[in-house]
């Protein structure tokens, strides 16, 4: 792999960039791969790079149905925290939050991964309670985390609305400093390239029509454009399209997908350096590096496959961000968009096997897949290589929707008196 | 400063009506009908910014929505500060000031220009992925070397002050486009009466009709307009938005139109006016007539300002009177660009030649060229431009049939304008928002409109259809189809005859080749706004980014606040060549709302400040208000948290409010708890179906309590429920959960069991509801009623009766919530602010004190009684909360949440558990949220017994108590656990009974 | 934003007046307690979720508060039928769209 570094960018300065070296390879399909990896998003290529760096497992071929992380990792709106409330959950995060610090380094591709931190913002007492049970569960858990007056909040956003005067004062914060932000395309293509250095095969513009079984097993998978390929495992990781893909292997998932919406404004100079969520008034917002400010809207209750949502989600969105920072009201906004978000029931991801032996799914993430990125690969390649899961990824089974051991990461937000 | 670049005569600007304004600190001139743009071409100014990451002088390119570099910040205050305003699209007003938006500390000495010219070549696309990572932490301090770069123009730092409104609006046809085609489509679907919108973004109507020279049935375009215009506003059935951008289509032909109602008088609206209006459009059928934009050329230094779009170069002269430069070379791979030069020449300045791709140009616009003297050099192309600060020559050779390189000698042109017309591509976005992909036609030479499932139909050039007459004929017809298909039979408009040349094919060139390869060649800029020139798409291209949209992530092509509008469709073609491949191959990245930029505060409309979510206010509201209340935010209503009284702390009035309950009376205003009324002979049974306890025997007359749980067994609402009759009970739930409980209800019930005969209704605003609590409840309600016993063992704990309170007819249910002896009067809300009044003139006597929801919490605490959402989080079942006497296993009906219960890990030992938690420190009162561990000095991560989920300071106990789950809880009573605290004190505390107060339940029954 | 019709109210309305309550036509287990974990668990949890034809329910939640049931695609959100609780949906596939706009003209 061609070593990227300042001195190497000044050497291709001199030679008209005409020498750099391709990012991966565009193979032709082996008849047959030790592990088939089915989905190219971010998910996917962490999982294969971790199967060739950490299991030595580099027979591997990821199929992509369109281009390298051109699924939600391309859509999200970049957010990395780990302060989540059930330690299952949090300690995936975790792990998923201390791989990323040292990615950059470690894949020789700056991810421009920045740890601005991110607040939860709090504006009614429960809010308040709950934002304190999950900062007292973090410390515990080992995860930076701090709750904040609204005093405290003001100090760190100056520019947020903290008055009283506001519909839903804030009343106070969670603030996670580790956390921040991350150039999403980036971390597709830095897994992408060092696991093609390893060897692993990405196909792309290859779609899967059909996951082939036999004795109830599965052995590979048919495609539009290579016909079939074998596998000895294959792991699913195709966010938007798992219930798409568990349905050509025959069972259902405790799963639906929903159209979750983002938009930016146009570029503006810097005034905002972290990331303010706010689940009460439903609106969240940083502003990139290169000034655009980066705002998530909610998700649409339908479900949808269309990349997109309706239109007063993002109205109510706006709403609540000129509600948190009135200031932005004559800020415009350049473009929105939508991603497909596969939802469970309890909010938390699926990584597991499934009652197809051999084949195993990686999805349902929600709205918190791209800060897991890593840290998802990481524990799903352990599955694929060995069979069985990691240990922060056994409590995330699809069986738990059975036996009723359920996460429940929305579940702090009840419903009040 | 004059206007050296304005002509004496024409255009469509009034020279009566001159206007100051301000652009980058210096004051200049133009007119009434300038925009910003064309006023500072007026006045000369070439240098209007400076480009983003190479820092070069960037000049004004196009006249419209395309314009890529001007693109600046307005505002004369802080509080009316707009950021990245186009000034091909800003009206000039008098008195607007300007800035650019880029290229600090100033245009001419520029210090981002040193680095960028030294720099520049270390700059190719994605090479931020390339460096910065050493050492791992230094990130940060480059990141904020790099964020200092970012942005164009900035946010105000205060708040907004004009205000912003939405219009909804049902149409049978919505036109989009007041061009040539959208004006004859909106005559014959106007003509045939149906209800017809017709937007447009620009000031005046008429798009391209306003610059355009030739004559429509033989008189001037703008003749035609005029007549159409007044006949159009003639019709009721019509509505004309100018100013009026139609951003977005969204699904089921829903479209935004987001209208600049007063950015053309003043930099903030007039009093008592919105400043933008976002109009919300259903239509049935939907006619894009959005035109096409024209394609510049890439070519060598093809930023330098001077260079500009041929079409926006007529439009300068013809509608603006402005002749922004002496000579002019127009390079052009078509005949419709060779109106500018005739537009240059009319307008007396010299036209140095027309350097026109084909070699095969031979026709009636050459013709007419060579009658007005002009130098036609064919087969051949501008391969650069030379200059510095502003053009002043271009490099010209010979060009191969294929377009793919150079041929023959070099030879530079002098000159200060290059205009360029590469064809024209059409203004397809809004077509794609609902998510139908854009056809290649290679007659159009560009993407047309693809198929889609909304009722929209297309018309003129956005479909590929360009010349004048066509657009007039297509527009007639397709407004009519429209028309008719919304139910209106309608015929096309008879449209105007227009005598024009006939014009031979285009060629099909968006790269101009250089006889060096485009890595070394002069920097050739495909999207001005973020740098992106064809050299860094061929290396992305190399590098294996291969996939439009890599190519687009890696350059950021198309990402500036033009969208791409003039370059994106050159980047592809530049990207299809490098790979090899045809431009649909290739493809186009996704369209997206907007179409162009659109103020946040004009999506938001008028839902902000005390309207950003209604606020309900209890009928008792004002009293609260005048006696001190403090209020909590509980679902959209202002509930009383406490009363204060002068120096009272919260604690202090807390203790006090408790205190006075438990030993005389309180009262609570509860009229925020969710009441649903429920009738029908099934009434009994479908209660029993959705509670978990039963119901099949509650006497009229009578209340319980009971909770409601979801199919997975866990508790999610509870609240007491009345027997009104033998076939009526009105149900009370949690305040915040009102609305989700009804839709639960009705869900099961219209989809579950529709065979029962149950109707139910909210009935929450009906009523206002006060809790009297306390020893003397009783004697205080007496005073007020003479229609009710409230003999102690007549009207009994969890009974309700019907009668008087106050003169009013009430509901008294004896129910409690604080374990007093209590009644929960319910009177028609109107009523409520009476009764309450009414309560307090008799109360004085008992010291009757006014609670609010905080001493609510703390008397309930003191019971154990849980409140749902709070010592709930929909992860625990009735048996975790200690509440097995709520649920009735025997019911014949499985009721919701039994089977969800009975799950393997619902029924596991080590559930965490409902307890009492007591701190070995009375006074020490637990935070809530705070976390219980065994071990506190287990090394991290510590494993965790659970949390507290309500926490007070008990006056009435003159302790702290605190309720919480823990793992086994009820099987661990008096041990103790520790709870480590945020500031590092780690708090002791014995695991109790929920219970703190009275456990036999006497107080209730005296 | 979507334009339901309503089977109950007989309009079109805009769909900020209607919730969507997911996957239409599952019925509950006639004997919940004889289920087993998994029956119980693929009622409650597991669900079809197709890209393309999907029967949904929808409550018309500030008008009639009527729950009905769609028949929507999920990739082109193209409404093919809206019809009461209780009545089995026209359109199974795809490809009868043409019926579908039949029935609504």
């Amino acid at each position: 792999m061609q070593k990227y570094s300042g001195f190497g960018l000044l050497r291709h300065a001199l030679t008209y960039h005409e020498n750099w070296q391709r990012v991966w390879r565009n193979p032709k399909p082996k008849k047959k791969y030790d592990v088939i990896i089915v989905g190219g998003g971010g998910h996917g290529l962490a999982t294969a790079y971790y199967l060739a760096r950490v299991h030595n497992i580099t027979n591997v071929a990821v199929v992509e149905k369109g281009y390298l992380g051109g699924g939600n990792t391309a859509r999200n709106t970049t957010i990395v925290r780990s302060n989540y409330l059930w330690d299952e959950a949090a300690l995936l995060y975790e792990h998923a939050m201390k791989l990323w610090e040292g990615l950059s380094q470690e894949l020789n591709y700056n991810l421009m991964f920045s740890q601005r931190g991110v607040l939860n913002l709090g504006h009614t007492l429960q809010d308040m309670r709950d934002i304190h049970r999950r900062v007292s569960a973090n410390r515990l858990n080992g995860i930076d985390s701090e709750a904040l007056d609204a005093r405290g909040v003001q100090e760190i956003v100056p520019i947020l609305d903290c008055s009283a005067s506001r519909r839903y004062p804030v009343l106070g914060a969670s603030w996670q400093p580790r956390a921040g932000v991350a150039r999403h395309d980036a971390v597709a293509w830095g897994f992408a390239r060092a696991a093609d250095a390893m060897g692993v095969d990405l196909l792309q513009q290859c779609e899967v029509t059909d996951i082939l079984t036999e004795d109830g097993a599965a052995i590979g998978v048919e495609t539009r454009q290579h016909g079939v390929i074998h596998g000895d495992r294959i792991g699913c990781v195709v966010a938007g399209n798992s219930g798409v893909l568990a349905k050509m292997a025959g069972f259902r998932l405790p799963i639906e997908s929903h159209p979750l919406q983002a938009l930016v404004s146009e570029p503006i100079r810097p005034l905002l350096d972290t990331v303010v969520m706010s689940n009460h008034v439903h609106g969240y917002i940083s502003q990139s590096d290169k000034g655009d400010l980066v705002i998530g809207a909610g998700i649409d209750g339908y479900n949808g496959y269309g990349q997109r949502g309706s239109y007063p989600t993002v109205e109510h969105t706006l709403q609540a961000i000129v509600e948190m920072f009135p200031i932005f009201s004559r800020v415009r906004m350049n473009r929105q968009w939508g991603g497909i978000v596969d939802t469970c029931p309890d909010a938390c991801p699926i990584i597991s096997d499934t009652p197809v032996e051999n084949l195993f799914f990686n999805c349902g993430w929600g709205t918190g897949g791209f800060k897991a990125t890593p840290g998802s690969g990481h524990v799903f390649a352990t599955t694929l290589a060995t069979g069985q899961p990691h240990d922060l990824a056994r409590p995330f089974s699809m069986f738990r929707f059975h036996n009723g051991a359920l996460i429940d990461e929305h579940g702090a937000a009840g419903v009040a008196h | 400063m004059t206007q050296r670049n304005r002509l004496d005569t024409g255009g469509r600007i009034d020279r009566g009506t001159p206007l100051g304004f301000k652009f980058n600190g210096q004051h200049y001139q133009g007119f009434a009908g300038d925009t910003l743009a064309s006023a500072l071409l007026a006045n000369g100014v070439d240098v209007i910014g400076r480009s983003f990451k190479y820092s070069r002088p960037r000049g004004i390119v196009a006249a419209s929505a395309e314009e890529p570099n001007a693109v600046f910040q307005l505002g004369a205050t802080e509080a009316t500060q707009v950021p990245n305003v186009r000034a091909t699209q800003q009206e000039l007003f008098d008195g607007l000031v300007s800035q650019p938006t880029s290229g600090w500390p100033g245009l001419k000495i520029d210090f981002m220009g040193v680095v960028g010219s030294l720099l520049g070549r270390m700059l190719p696309p994605g090479f931020y992925y390339k460096t910065f990572m050493f050492p791992q932490a230094a990130w940060d301090t480059y990141e904020k070397y790099i964020r200092k770069a970012a942005g164009l123009g900035r946010s105000p730092r205060k708040p907004d002050v004009d205000t912003y409104d939405h219009l909804n609006h049902h149409t049978d046809v919505l036109i989009v486009g007041a061009g040539p085609t959208g004006l004859s489509a909106a005559l014959s679907a106007a003509r045939a009466g149906a209800r017809v919108i017709l937007a447009d973004e620009q000031a005046e109507m008429g798009g391209s009709l306003l610059d355009c020279t030739d004559k429509l049935d033989d008189k001037p375009a703008a003749e035609w307009v005029r007549g159409t215009l007044q006949e159009l506003a003639g019709y009721d059935n019509v509505l004309l938005l100018p100013r009026a951008t139609v951003n977005g289509y969204h699904d089921h032909n829903f479209l935004t139109i987001h209208e600049r109602r007063t950015d053309h008088c003043a930099d903030h609206a007039p009093t008592n006016l919105s400043r933008q209006r976002l109009h919300r459009v259903r239509a049935r059928w939907v006619v894009l007539a959005t035109g096409a934009h024209e394609r510049p050329l890439v070519y060598g230094h093809n930023d330098l300002p001077g260079c500009m779009l041929a079409s926006a170069v007529s439009t300068y002269i013809n509608r603006y009177a402005v002749v922004p430069g002496r000579k002019l070379v127009l390079m052009t791979t078509n005949d419709n660009a060779y109106r500018t030069a005739f537009d240059w020449q009319d307008a007396g300045r010299e036209v140095v030649a027309i350097v026109d791709t084909r070699a095969y140009a031979t026709g009636a616009w050459q013709a007419e060229a060579e009658r007005r003297g002009l130098k036609i050099l064919k087969g051949m192309a501008v391969i650069e431009a030379r200059g510095r600060q502003r053009v002043t020559g271009a490099v010209v050779a010979g060009l191969t049939s294929d377009g793919n390189r150079v041929t023959g000698d070099r030879q530079i042109l002098n000159c200060d304008t290059l205009a360029s017309s590469g064809g024209w591509s059409p203004v397809v976005h809004l077509s794609c928002h609902t998510g139908s992909r854009p056809v290649w036609d290679d007659d159009a030479i560009g993407f047309l409109p693809g198929k889609t499932v909304q009722q929209q139909l297309v018309a003129g050039a956005v479909n590929g259809r360009y010349s004048l007459s066509d657009c007039l004929t297509d527009g007639a017809s397709i407004g009519a189809e429209a028309a008719t298909k919304a139910g209106f039979p309608a015929k096309p408009a008879t449209v105007p005859f227009v005598r024009t040349r006939p014009e031979i094919g285009a060629m099909a060139l968006f790269c101009v080749p250089h006889p060096k390869p485009n890595s070394r060649a002069p920097k050739q800029f495909v999207d001005f706004q973020t740098d992106v020139t064809a050299a860094a798409i061929e290396l992305a291209t190399r590098e294996g980014f291969e996939s439009i949209e890599h190519i687009k992530r890696y350059t950021a092509m198309g990402f500036g606040t033009d969208q791409g509008k003039l370059g994106n469709i050159n980047g592809m073609a530049v990207a299809a060549k490098s790979l090899n491949q045809t431009i649909p191959e290739t493809g186009t990245t996704i369209f997206r709302p907007n179409y162009t930029p659109v103020t946040f505060g004009a999506i938001a409309g008028r839902h902000c400040n005390d309207l950003f979510d209604p606020i309900r206010y209890s009928a008792m509201h004002e009293w609260h208000v005048r006696n001190g209340a403090r209020f909590e935010d509980v679902g959209q209503w202002k509930r009383p948290w406490y009363f204060p009284k002068a120096d009272e702390t919260m604690q202090q009035a807390l203790n006090r409010e408790c205190l006075a309950t438990r030993e005389s009376v309180g009262i609570l205003d509860a009229s925020t708890l969710g009441k649903i009324d429920i009738q029908g002979k099934d009434a009994r049974e479908f209660l029993g179906r959705i509670y978990t306890n039963a119901w099949a025997k509650l006497p009229v007359g009578k209340c319980r309590y009971g909770l409601m749980c979801k199919e997975d067994g866990m508790v999610f609402d509870d609240g007491v429920t009345s027997c009104m009759g033998e076939n009526h009970f009105v149900m009370t739930t949690t305040t915040g959960g009102a609305a989700g409980v009804l839709e639960w209800l009705e869900l099961y019930h219209q989809t579950e069991w529709p065979e029962l005969d149950v109707y139910m209704n909210t009935v929450t605003d009906h009523w206002a509801t006060m809790t009297l609590a306390g020893p003397n409840a009783r004697k205080l309600l007496a005073e007020l009623t003479d229609d009710i016993d409230l003999d102690r063992d007549r009207f009994r704990f969890m009974d309700w009766r019907q009668g008087t309170v106050a003169g009013v007819p009430a509901r008294v249910f004896r129910i409690s919530f604080t374990g007093e002896l209590s009644y929960e009067i319910n009177v028609q809300a109107n009523y409520g602010l009476h009764v309450w009044e009414t309560l307090f003139d008799h109360g004085a006597k008992y010291k009757l004190t006014p609670y609010g929801t905080e001493t609510m919490h703390i008397l309930r605490a003191e019971k154990g009684f849980i409140i749902a959402g709070q010592d709930t989080d929909g992860s625990v079942h009735p048996y975790d909360l200690g509440m097995s006497w709520a649920v009735k296993e025997d019911k014949p009906f499985s009721f919701i949440g039994k089977r969800g219960m009975k799950r393997e890990d619902c029924v596991r030992a080590n559930r965490k558990q409902l307890v009492g938690i007591k701190t070995k420190d009375p006074s020490v009162v637990l935070p809530e949220g705070a976390q219980a561990v065994d071990n506190p000095d287990h090394p991290l991560p510590v494993p965790m017994l659970g949390h507290i989920t309500s926490s007070y300071y008990s006056a009435c106990l003159g302790r702290s108590i605190a309720l919480g789950v823990i793992k086994g809880g009820h099987n661990r009573m008096g041990d103790t656990v520790h709870y480590p605290l945020a500031d590092g004190r780690i708090v002791e505390a014995e695991i109790c009974n929920t219970i703190f107060l009275d456990p036999e339940g006497e107080r209730q029954n005296v | 934003m979507f334009y339901l019709f309503c089977p109950y109210c007989g309009e079109h309305r805009e769909e900020e007046e209607f919730h969507p309550r997911g996957q239409a036509h599952l019925s509950r287990p006639e004997d919940p307690d004889g289920c087993t974990d998994e029956e119980w668990g693929d009622f409650i949890y597991f669900r079809t979720n197709p890209r393309g034809l999907h029967h949904e329910i929808w409550v018309h939640a500030v008008g009639c508060r009527k729950f009905f049931n769609v028949t929507r695609d999920t990739q082109s959100y193209e409404i093919l039928e809206t019809y009461r609780m209780g009545s089995a949906p026209r359109i199974t596939d795809l490809n009868d769209k043409q019926q579908s706009r039949e029935v609504q003209a």
